[in-house]
């Protein structure tokens, strides 16, 4: 529907403020069909805003966000159930439903968007767990049951459910081991290309970053600098180059060239 | 174009025209499609999917799901012009075979329904005895080391729990006692004994009232936020953290909770009982024309010397049963949030019936020691 040079999402100016504290202060972020994107920055430099604000769960202080051309603050109840339903979304915590095993957690949008029997629902369950790389005996374990690892396999089913184009990943690989994390990147990759995904992530880990990211944008004092991998790296901009170039970023950048 | 499925051929030479909507959002209706299906086949079978507009994973999915409910393993399946993700999805399938595993919880006839709930009954007992055990042990303790008398946090919930609850207490107090003389001076004034409505409110008023009232809403307000403080700790790890660092959650968050009460809720009850003989006193002043010297007269005459302290002295009794239940269920809440809403419900419901069951046992034994 939408050709590789389409923008998916569009931030102008955006600012956020917090009771005086400015998180957001000027903005600027674009995203194509069919990338990934990533977005690095300090603790507390406001990821996990930016993404809430481009959902439409925050509304900004100030500045335009824009899906798929339209502005997130601005759509009918129609128009916000037809963009809800082509992103998928993970949350940092995982934010799966405590009282629902993993199943009923993926059945959920489901049950809210599609007119499901009871055994198709079961049947795309397994689909979604399946995809999300997760053993089909974890269906019927609750949130609490689950170790790190699977809690975010678990809400990337969810986030799955219903065969988002776009989807959004809040530091999807922080709390795993590498191996794990690697196999998450993987994942990741595997499921971009068959499923044709644009994918936004908030991630710290250099190495997912340097495996899975097209292109990255850095929050720095509120606003964004964003660019190819190779281009930002390259920015002088000393959190930028204590980032990427302190020593745990050299093996990261050595296991891409190699 | 809506979604369907053709099926031609005969034999063992199939035939399957995919065609219209197969897209994500028409799931509902691929399913309807899918149950026209024939229940089994044998042979080849051709999948043509090159009509099919936009076809999505879960509508292929659902479809691949069933041709092997069909087919059974006797069927051949070829895919013409299939979209990119079917060889995905086949690769999916066999790691996805292996259905839910149903849970096994033992027999489940009545007698087996019973026993379990006895059994669960007396372990219930005795993890509460155990509880009750730890507070005394902290109690034991802190008489011999200050530090563990907590006082920041014990202010900080004689606040929350006692000068917040102010308010509404008085509030409470004032309509009850009011309907209370209006409802007595309306039968007294039958008899022509109106004045005897001042000892009916002194007497209802400071020995039930006043505490019962009181020991309720508290109840309410604060056995609950201390079941949910506890319980959402227990969820979030916080309690396993403290004990991890070497901390009794016991002495941090339960005996101050216990005794912030046990302090908060005499004091209210005193406050209780003032303004609810400040509210029957206006009723019976404007409605039954009883003036202020006469008040004063009856109330005193009504009053025994025992019966303000009747009332006060069951005060720290509840608090403590308010806050040893509301602590306790907090503590029982384990991994599901659904849990901390049922024992915040427990909490509450048990809180009041003990209260009122106590209140029941102090009536006994007032009246067997002349009190
Ligand atoms: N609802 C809120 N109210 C007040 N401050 C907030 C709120 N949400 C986030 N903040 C503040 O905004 C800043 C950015 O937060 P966040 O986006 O969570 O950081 P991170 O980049 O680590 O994800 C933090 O300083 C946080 O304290
Ligand atoms: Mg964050």
């Amino acid at each position: 529907m939408f050709d590789a040079a389409e923008t998916v999402i569009r931030v102008r100016g955006l600012v956020n403020r917090f009771a005086g504290q400015v998180v957001h202060d000027g903005l600027e972020m674009e995203v194509g069909a069919r990338e990934i994107f990533g977005i690095v920055g300090g603790s507390g430099t406001g990821k996990s805003v930016l993404l809430r604000t481009i959902l439409g769960l925050h509304p900004p202080t100030a500045g335009r966000v824009e899906l798929y051309g339209r502005e997130v603050g601005a759509m009918s109840r129609a128009e916000r159930s037809d963009v809800v339903q082509r992103f998928g979304v993970t949350f940092q915590n995982g934010a799966l439903i405590g009282s629902l095993t993993v199943a009923e957690n993926v059945q959920l949008p489901l049950r809210e968007y599609r007119r499901l029997a009871r055994a198709a629902l079961d049947e795309q369950s397994r689909l979604c767990l399946a995809m999300a790389g997760l053993p089909p005996d974890a269906a019927g374990k609750y949130p609490s049951q689950l170790s790190g690892g699977m809690t975010k396999r678990a809400a990337l089913a969810r986030a799955l459910a219903l065969e988002p184009e776009l989807l959004f990943l809040d530091e999807p690989t922080a709390g795993l081991d590498p191996i794990s994390a690697a196999a998450f990147d993987e994942l990741l990759l595997y499921l971009h290309s068959q499923l044709d995904l644009t994918v936004v992530m908030i991630t710290h880990d250099l190495d997912t970053l340097f495996r899975t990211c097209g292109r990255v944008g850095v929050i720095l004092d509120g606003k964004m600098a964003s660019g190819t991998l190779d281009r930002i790296v390259e920015n002088p901009h000393p959190w930028i180059q204590a980032y990427f170039h302190g020593p745990r970023a050299r093996a990261s950048r050595e296991g891409r060239n190699g | 174009m809506p979604s369907s499925l053709a099926l031609d051929g005969g034999g063992d030479d199939w035939h399957l025209r995919i065609a219209g909507d197969w897209s994500a959002r028409a799931l509902a209706e691929v399913q309807i499609r899918l149950g026209d299906l024939p229940p089994s086949l044998a042979g080849t079978l051709t999948c043509d999917w090159s009509a099919a507009e936009s076809p999505g994973i879960g509508p292929a999915w659902a479809l691949l799901m069933r041709l092997e409910a069909i087919g059974g393993g006797r069927v051949r399946i070829q895919h013409v012009s299939p979209p990119r993700h079917v060889v995905f999805l086949e690769a999916l399938r066999d790691r996805a075979r292996t259905g839910i595993p149903a849970d096994d919880a033992g027999p489940n006839g009545a007698l087996a329904r019973l026993g379990r709930w006895v059994l669960s009954r007396g372990d219930e007992a005795r993890e509460f005895a155990s509880f009750v055990g730890r507070i005394v042990a902290v109690l034991v303790r802190a008489v011999r080391r200050p530090r563990s008398w907590r006082l920041p946090s014990l202010t900080r919930h004689v606040h929350e729990t006692g000068v917040t609850a102010i308010p509404i207490v008085c509030l409470i107090a004032f309509l009850i006692s009011v309907i209370v003389a209006y409802l007595g001076s309306q039968q007294l004034r039958l008899f022509g004994a109106e004045i005897f409505v001042v000892d009916l409110i002194a007497i209802a008023v400071l020995r039930e009232m006043g505490v019962l009232l009181t020991a309720i809403i508290v109840a309410g307000r604060s056995g609950s936020a201390f079941a949910a403080e506890i319980g959402a700790m227990q969820l979030n790890e916080e309690i396993d953290a403290l004990r991890a660092m070497g901390m009794d959650p016991v002495e941090l968050l339960v005996v101050p909770r216990i005794l912030a009460l046990t302090i908060a809720l005499p004091l209210l009850t005193v406050i209780a009982d003032a303004t609810g003989l400040l509210g029957g006193g206006l009723l019976a002043h404007y409605q039954a024309h009883i003036s202020w010297p006469q008040f004063a007269d009856r109330l005193r005459a009504a009053i025994a010397p025992t019966t303000f302290w009747a009332g006060l002295i069951k005060a720290p009794v509840f608090a403590v049963l308010i806050a040893v239940v509301g602590t306790y269920r907090g503590m029982r809440v384990r991994e599901s949030p659904r849990e901390l809403g049922r024992q915040t419900t427990i909490a509450v419901v048990q809180s009041i019936f003990f209260v009122i069951l106590a209140d029941a046992l102090f009536a006994v034994l007032f009246v067997r020691l002349g009190f």
